[in-house]
């Protein structure tokens, strides 16, 4: 029997990918507590442009088996490649015994053993992962209200309406079939009685009778009306809600002089995931970035994190203009984020006091939900204050505060936790 | 086509179906005429790196159940891989009819050419002939048997939920090893002849009884010892007992330990046949590409390129070398074959006295078919690995002592170590140097159920302890009631259990 050759080259990939997903599922909780060092790590900025996916260290997912420990027994082995052994020759074990030092690993062994490996998962799954416990702030609110926005649709038809939405042929049609079906009935009085004329044994009484009759019917026939008010039809329309998916993010930050780098990296980094957050959310998303120092400025995400300002504070022209930019590109259709970073100071109480005012007078009622995140400051500050205040009334503005990097992922996860439902 | 164009094909390092089927002509004809090879029919595919990788990790079955241990596998390898920390091998056989082997896309014509008479031809005739194979695998049965394995495992995931799959299947993989029979076990015989049996016991004590023996005084160990266990003899296959005697499992969950149990089995000959089964590939692949070559259908540079990678096959990097991991198989193996060969056709006097019945035999493929056919690794090594060898090879015994801070060197390749060397190099084969005997030993029925497993050390050597906790709770899990693990039979000498937990 001959051999039989069958080229597997061209066969679906990814035989595997049902074992995988089995092992996604077994080490999840692993993956979930790897994220905390991945935001630390510097690694959600290339998150947000990675396609290769994401790598992650797994450890200690083992499979027990019986073993004998190494070091106890009476053993015998055969090696190859002698060269200067004599039977009787001694050799002192390694010191920390085991399989001839050789094959064992030490403490320091640089190399990577079985049951710690790395696995890579798409940017999508690693976002799952990432935002597990996460929703967006009061997910029934989207639901209803970030249904901003109807259209009209096309719903059949109806009998009443106004003139312009009258659909010609269909009610043309109603009255052309009208027009027929009376035509008809007329047409068979008339044979009926044309008939009934042909009979020569009628008086001629019966045949005037008879004819009064028929020119009646002829009459009534042509004088079929062409339109009848239940002729006509109009089109109908209905209110369809339709869900708004493009969504915009303001990130606000103060960069003056009392901002130093290490500061702004945490900004960075938590805009960061609020971006990634929400690109899980809408299929489109835009930034804008707005910084302030006494004097506010719509700036590209380089210059945004990147140059050095210096001079006091002043918060309000930052909120103004983002009020302005609102009114001026996203007054509809979109959801509205916005999240500010600063390190608390602010030129007077009465700037935090306007600051407040604007928010809960104006952008709250605009916006889904504003984040406010103070760095870096033990004391509470005057905007702390006075946004405090307005969050107590207003449940879509978050204040929290961040001092080293690795709070990060907890005050983000504080601002997005699921809420038991009500 | 004739014997020049083959050549001018062969030379070419790239191939195409045609040379593989050209190639494959002529190979059959010379495993059958010069080797007396008696294989399945070959089903050859051509795959990918990602698709050996997929086959890699399901560590050589056709198809599996979905599990997650195939999938770190694969991660695992895939990584390794991509580093270059690992290569892939050229071909990977498996254990069926039709025989079914893969081969890298990548592959030379030397190579491919190499493959087809190592694991089409070797391989397969290994798989077909071997005693072992023949006893405990079903090469006919196995792709159906995974294929139903598969779609059981996910019928019940689909019905009882992956979690409670997967504890099953989890807690069965850990004793795995634990789960094949080595001897074929009794029929169980029928109710009328155990009557019988019993009638015949009755008579032969009528018959037999003394009255002497009632004088003898009863000893305090005979109450105990009356007390009849449960199994009657240890049962070293771990799962089938569980299957077959757990109190409280499902129908679905006995399946799935079966299955388990089926698989295990099924790897359990390629445990025992390392040596031989490489040996044997090895040994005919050289020998056919050799007969190839000299039949004129091979020119230099192919044999070369051939040598090249027999050589690579075959490297035994010494003791003292980096690159040292270990006994290579393969060499071993061909190493044993190929001296085989030398004695039958030119004996010294040292092969007449050690090997008289090969020795100048002058059948040196009859021989190698025998032995193929009779032995594993164990018993391949203690009955055919000749002084020579162990000459070439310098292999030498070293004896490592718990006690002592020394290892010592106890044998060499002299006239003295010959017999030591080969014995000690047999038992390093033998299952219980690596797998701890553990048997299940009793069963508590009168009490809380409590499962008995008993381990005999060999050699004073002691279980790992640091993973036995874990295994013996997923046992229990299984059982459904405690277990516990002793040693040496002694009830007080208790290494792990699960009594408290319950």
């Amino acid at each position: 029997m001959g051999i039989n050759i069958v080229d597997k080259r061209n066969n679906p990939k990814g035989k595997s990918s049902p074992n995988r997903q089995k092992l996604l599922k077994r080490i999840s909780h692993k993956i979930k507590k790897a994220i905390p060092d991945i935001v630390k790590n510097n690694n959600v900025k290339d998150l947000t442009s990675s396609k290769k996916g994401v790598k992650i260290p797994v450890k200690g997912i083992n499979e027990p088996q019986f073993g004998y420990d190494g070091k106890s027994g009476n053993k015998k082995r055969v090696h190859p490649g002698n060269k200067e052994y004599s039977p009787g020759d001694k050799v002192r074990k390694p010191p920390s015994g085991g399989e001839g030092g050789r094959g064992q690993k030490g403490s320091n062994d640089p190399t990577v053993s079985e049951d710690e490996f790395t696995i890579t998962i798409s940017r999508e799954e690693f976002l799952d992962y990432f935002f597990d416990d996460l929703e967006l702030p009061d997910m029934i609110k989207k639901h209803l209200n970030s249904v901003v926005d109807f259209k009209q649709k096309r719903a059949g038809f109806s009998n009443a309406g106004t003139p312009n939405r009258l659909n010609v042929v269909k009610s043309y049609k109603n009255s052309m079939s009208r027009q027929m079906a009376t035509g008809i009935f007329f047409d068979k009085k008339i044979k009926e009685i044309e008939e009934k004329l042909k009979d020569k044994s009628l008086s001629s009484e019966q045949v005037d009778k008879l004819t009064k009759e028929l020119d009646k019917y002829k009459k009534m026939k042509v004088s079929v009306n062409f339109m009848e008010e239940v002729d006509l039809q109009y089109n109908n329309f209905e209110k369809f809600p339709i869900p708004v998916t493009s969504a915009v993010m303001f990130c606000i930050m103060d960069v003056s002089a009392s901002m130093g780098e290490r500061e702004k990296d945490i900004a960075k980094r938590f805009f960061m995931l609020l971006y990634l957050f929400l690109t899980k959310q809408y299929e489109r998303i835009e930034i804008v970035f707005i910084r302030h120092h006494t004097q506010a400025k719509e700036v590209d995400e380089d210059e945004f994190f990147n140059s050095r300002e210096s001079g006091g504070t002043i918060v309000l022209p930052s909120l103004q203009m983002m009020d302005k930019i609102i009114e001026d590109r996203y007054s509809s259709d979109w959801n509205i984020y916005a999240a500010q970073a600063s390190d608390g100071d602010v030129w007077n109480t009465n700037d935090a006091l306007d600051c407040a005012n604007i928010l809960k007078d104006k952008l709250l009622k605009q916006i889904q939900y504003m984040i406010y995140i103070e760095i870096g400051r033990d004391r509470r500050s005057d905007l702390w204050e006075a946004y405090g205040v307005v969050s107590e009334n207003k449940p879509n503005l978050k204040c929290g505060r961040i001092n080293d990097n690795s709070e990060i992922w907890d005050v983000f996860k504080d601002f997005f936790k699921k809420r038991v439902a009500v | 086509m004739t014997k020049d164009k083959l050549k001018e094909m062969f030379s070419n390092s790239d191939w195409n179906s045609d040379t593989i089927l050209e190639a494959d002509k002529i190979i059959s004809r010379i495993a059958k005429e010069h080797l007396g090879l008696d294989t399945y029919p070959n089903q050859f595919e051509i795959v990918t790196s990602e698709q050996m990788l997929d086959a890699y990790s399901l560590i050589g079955l056709p198809i599996s159940y979905n599990h997650w241990k195939f999938g770190k596998d694969f991660v695992i390898n895939k990584s390794k891989y991509k580093k270059g920390r690992m290569g892939l091998a050229y071909e990977l056989v498996i254990n069926s009819d039709p025989c079914i082997s893969y081969n890298m896309e990548d592959n030379t014509t030397c190579l491919m050419l190499l493959v087809l008479a190592h694991a089409a031809y070797g391989h397969n005739h290994f798989f077909k002939n071997n005693y072992l194979f023949k006893q405990w695998t079903h090469a006919d049965a196995i792709v159906d048997y995974m294929l139903f394995a598969r779609d059981y495992v996910s019928k019940c995931e689909e019905r009882y939920g992956y979690e409670a799959v997967e504890e099953v299947l989890d807690a069965c993989h850990m004793i795995m090893n634990y789960g094949v029979d080595k001897y074929t076990k009794p029929q169980k015989i029928s109710p009328k002849k155990e009557r019988d049996r019993l009638k015949k016991r009755i008579e032969d004590e009528r018959i037999l009884v003394d009255d002497i023996w009632r004088t003898i005084p009863k000893g305090d160990k005979d109450s105990k010892d009356r007390v009849e266990r449960f199994p009657k003899q240890p049962e070293e296959n771990i799962l089938y007992f569980i299957e077959k005697n757990s109190p409280n499992l499902k129908g679905w969950q006995r399946e799935l330990i079966r299955i388990v149990r089926k698989t295990a089995q099924y790897f359990y000959p390629q445990g025992q046949t390392k040596v031989i089964n490489e040996g044997c590939a090895t040994f005919s692949h050289y020998e056919i590409i050799n007969k190839m070559s000299d039949e004129g259908y091979l020119d230099e540079g192919f044999m070369m390129e051939f040598l090249h990678n027999h050589s690579n096959v075959i490297f035994q990097p010494g003791h003292d070398s980096q690159f040292y991991s270990g006994l290579n198989p393969y060499t071993l193996g061909f190493n044993i074959f190929n001296d085989l060969k030398r004695m039958s056709l030119n004996p010294t006097d040292e092969d007449k006295e050690w090997f008289p019945d090969i020795a100048g035999n002058k059948d040196w493929a009859g021989t190698f078919r025998y032995i193929v056919e009779n032995f594993k690794d164990e018993t391949f090594v203690l009955q055919y690995l000749s002084p020579k060898v162990i000459r070439d090879m310098r292999l030498f015994e070293i004896t490592d002592n718990e006690d002592s801070r020394y290892y010592e060197i106890t044998s060499i390749h002299n006239k003295n170590g010959y017999k030591q060397v080969r014995k000690s190099l047999s038992d390093t084969y033998n299952r219980s140097t690596y797998y701890p005997d553990i048997q299940v030993y009793d069963v508590d029925f009168d009490g809380d159920r409590t499962l008995t497993l008993n381990y005999t050390p060999i050699n004073n050597k002691q279980i790992d302890s640091g993973n036995i906790d874990i295994i013996i709770s997923n046992i229990s899990r299984l059982w459904g009631f405690p277990v516990t693990l002793i040693e040496s039979e002694n009830a007080e000498d208790i290494l792990s259990t699960t009594k408290g937990i319950f």
